[in-house]
């Protein structure tokens, strides 16, 4: 594709490389900035003398005698018992992401299997449940919680939190089953398997692709949520991002604003992780839905 | 398939969303129309010596007795609806009758915590969402444009806005923006005012937030526009070369017909997600200058007491909003369904 016509003019290439190089400091640049200033103080995060201090660490060097310092991370890990989010919010995910795949396989076979006008409407109504802000729901939820003695438990948000996940994860595997050929579960019908058995012997060895991609996308809404989390849970059972929101409440005034800055960097990393090794994935599912319509 | 199969297929995941989506919206619908019962207050007579006194006292007893009988409250139809946290239909009239001219009259709406939410998620929605699909288009073409060495790169970075939680993205850009921070500092430089500050200004808080909102939503629609851009026909764009085309013909001829129907998708999953703008007003601490409908039921939920009919209603109104948002989608579908 190097005919002389297609090549770019000069101007146009500069252009492009500047506005790239501009979107990528823009995109990475705050992640960056946060990651260095987490190892600094106070003073020098947020420097009322000269924000160059951040980078430099002149206060982080007077008051711990180190260039970089872990105050903030032992602060919120240890002393505020942020691991306890951690695990709360690992074992959050674990969990939606299993239950709402499962559920959410099942569904989304049948529904790109059937031919009748009912599955066309449930999906359109999992498009509906899907624009809902899920903290409309939440005070649904609240008066029933609390009449039964569910509110604040790990397994209440688990499951709600995988109810708010299905129309999502239904139209994403629907879409994925749908470009599985039927004639390969047909065929297995033919000789004599249940639908079930075609299923659990013929489509679960293929299924696997479309499952991940979705996967990552219902432990991104597990993981990222905040609205449900933070209504729901008790504060000992709380997760990690209403955990970082509650740090702003309390320990702002205190000065500790730099445990709110450790814990922020300490979730982002494993996202970070997250989309260097399933980038693909993440792009595959991105565009799943936009071009089959 | 055969109904009963399906059926059983589909089991698990329509009672999650009946449970858990279907009964909760009957339920902000009921409670949005009962309100909390009043304590009952009864007057006791202190006779003594010195005569009578009268007291006026909660009575405990009954007020439990009446909330154990009647756990939803005091039957109260369209109150909560119209009352100032919600339409403020009194406040409204009132405000019409003295307001001189327009704009007279949106200051005071303004002024109204309902008005004031809904009018900054609506400005935010239509303000963000065309703004995010230019930005994503362009960022689209010019990694389309580069080398495809540093393609992988490229898009690692510009997936981290949107990837990253959003509560968390905010904090990010909030301490960045502080007067002390970086920006905050490069904001006083440009301006020459040291005392400027993000937080103390409506419209500078306003302009935050929707930057924010862009940054965060235009990796997902140069996600998509990447992907159609991959699936531009080559031989139509060498024939509009042939005929003489020039390249910003092309984009505007070839490419942009052809990404035509991902737009219509990707302003659709936008405006839906950008009508439940929420957790960024919490991080950017923003609610003195900016409220959507989504914080005005947090805020009703939170704190010491928990005002659940005025947050159910809140909450009807909102899905009321999105139901008129994705009418027109819905309208089509049937439309379509019908010709079928």
């Amino acid at each position: 594709m190097s005919i002389k016509a297609q090549q770019k003019p000069l101007t146009l290439k500069l252009f492009i490389i500047g506005f790239l190089t501009l979107w990528m400091v823009l995109a990475a640049f705050p992640f960056i900035w946060t990651l260095w200033g987490s190892f600094k103080v106070e003073g020098d995060f947020f420097s009322k003398a000269d924000w160059a201090w951040a980078m430099t660490g002149r206060l982080t060097k007077v008051e711990t005698g180190g260039h970089f310092t872990g105050q903030g991370y032992q602060g919120a890990w240890i002393q505020e018992e942020f691991w306890r989010a951690a695990v709360n919010s690992t074992l959050v995910c674990l969990f939606v992401v299993t239950i709402s795949l499962t559920f959410g396989t099942l569904g989304g076979y049948a529904l790109s299997r059937s031919t009748y006008r009912y599955a066309f409407w449930f999906l359109i109504i999992a498009l509906i449940f899907r624009a809902l802000p899920p903290i409309t729901l939440v005070s649904g939820y609240l008066p029933v919680f609390f009449q039964f003695n569910l509110w604040g438990h790990l397994s209440t948000a688990i499951i709600v939190l995988v109810a708010i996940n299905q129309p999502f994860t239904l139209w994403m595997l629907h879409s994925f089953f749908k470009n599985i050929p039927k004639d390969l579960d047909e065929s297995a019908m033919v000789d004599g398997c249940t639908r079930f058995q075609a299923f659990r012997h013929v489509i679960i060895p293929v299924m696997w692709p479309g499952v991940i991609t979705t996967g990552l996308f219902s432990f991104l809404l597990a993981y990222n949520d905040f609205a449900v989390t933070a209504m729901i849970l008790s504060k000992e059972n709380q997760t990690m991002v209403p955990k970082i929101a509650s740090f702003l409440g309390t320990t702002q005034t205190k000065g500790n604003v730099m445990f709110a800055v450790a814990s922020v960097v300490s979730v982002t990393a494993p996202l970070f992780v997250m989309i260097m090794v399933f980038q693909r994935q993440i792009v595959s599912g991105l565009t799943a839905g936009a071009v089959k319509g | 398939m055969k109904h009963k199969t399906f059926l059983w297929f589909v089991l698990p995941s329509s009672l999650a969303m009946l449970l858990f989506i279907f009964f909760p919206l009957i339920s902000i619908l009921v409670q949005s129309v009962y309100v909390a019962h009043d304590q009952v207050i009864v007057t006791v007579e202190n006779c003594g010596p010195f005569g009578c006194t009268e007291t006026t006292m909660i009575d405990q007893g009954a007020t439990e007795a009446l909330r154990r009988e009647q756990p939803l409250g005091r039957f109260a139809g369209v109150e909560t609806y119209l009352d100032r946290g919600h339409l403020a239909v009194t406040e409204v009239g009132r405000a019409w009758d003295a307001a001189q001219g327009w704009r007279d009259f949106g200051a005071r709406m303004l002024n109204l915590p309902f008005y004031k939410a809904i009018f900054f998620t609506l400005a935010y929605t239509f303000v963000v969402t065309p703004l995010t699909i230019v930005l994503g288009f362009m960022i689209a073409v010019a990694v389309n444009g580069a080398a495809r060495a540093i393609r992988g790169p490229l898009i690692f970075f510009s997936l981290l806005p949107m990837i990253v939680t959003p509560l968390v993205g905010s904090l990010i850009l909030f301490w960045m923006i502080d007067a002390r921070g970086i920006i905050g500092s490069a904001l006083q430089e440009i301006a020459g005012d040291p005392s400027l500050s993000v937080k103390a200004s409506t419209p500078l808080m306003w302009i935050m937030l929707m930057v924010y909102g862009v940054w965060h939503a235009s990796p997902f629609a140069f996600i998509v526009y990447y992907a159609g851009l991959q699936t531009v026909n080559k031989d139509t764009l060498e024939s509009a070369m042939i005929d003489g085309a020039t390249r910003w013909q092309r984009i505007l001829y070839v490419v942009l017909p052809h990404l035509l129907p991902l737009t219509t998708f990707i302003a659709l999953i936008q405006l839906m997600d950008n009508f439940r703008i929420f957790e960024p007003i919490v991080s950017f601490a923003a609610s003195a200058h900016a409220t959507s409908l989504s914080w005005a039921i947090y805020n009703d939920l939170g704190g010491e007491t928990r005002q659940l009919s005025s947050a159910a209603a809140t909450s009807v109104l909102t899905v009321l909003g999105v139901a008129i948002l994705l009418s027109p989608v819905l309208v089509r579908t049937w439309r379509d369904f019908g010709r079928r």
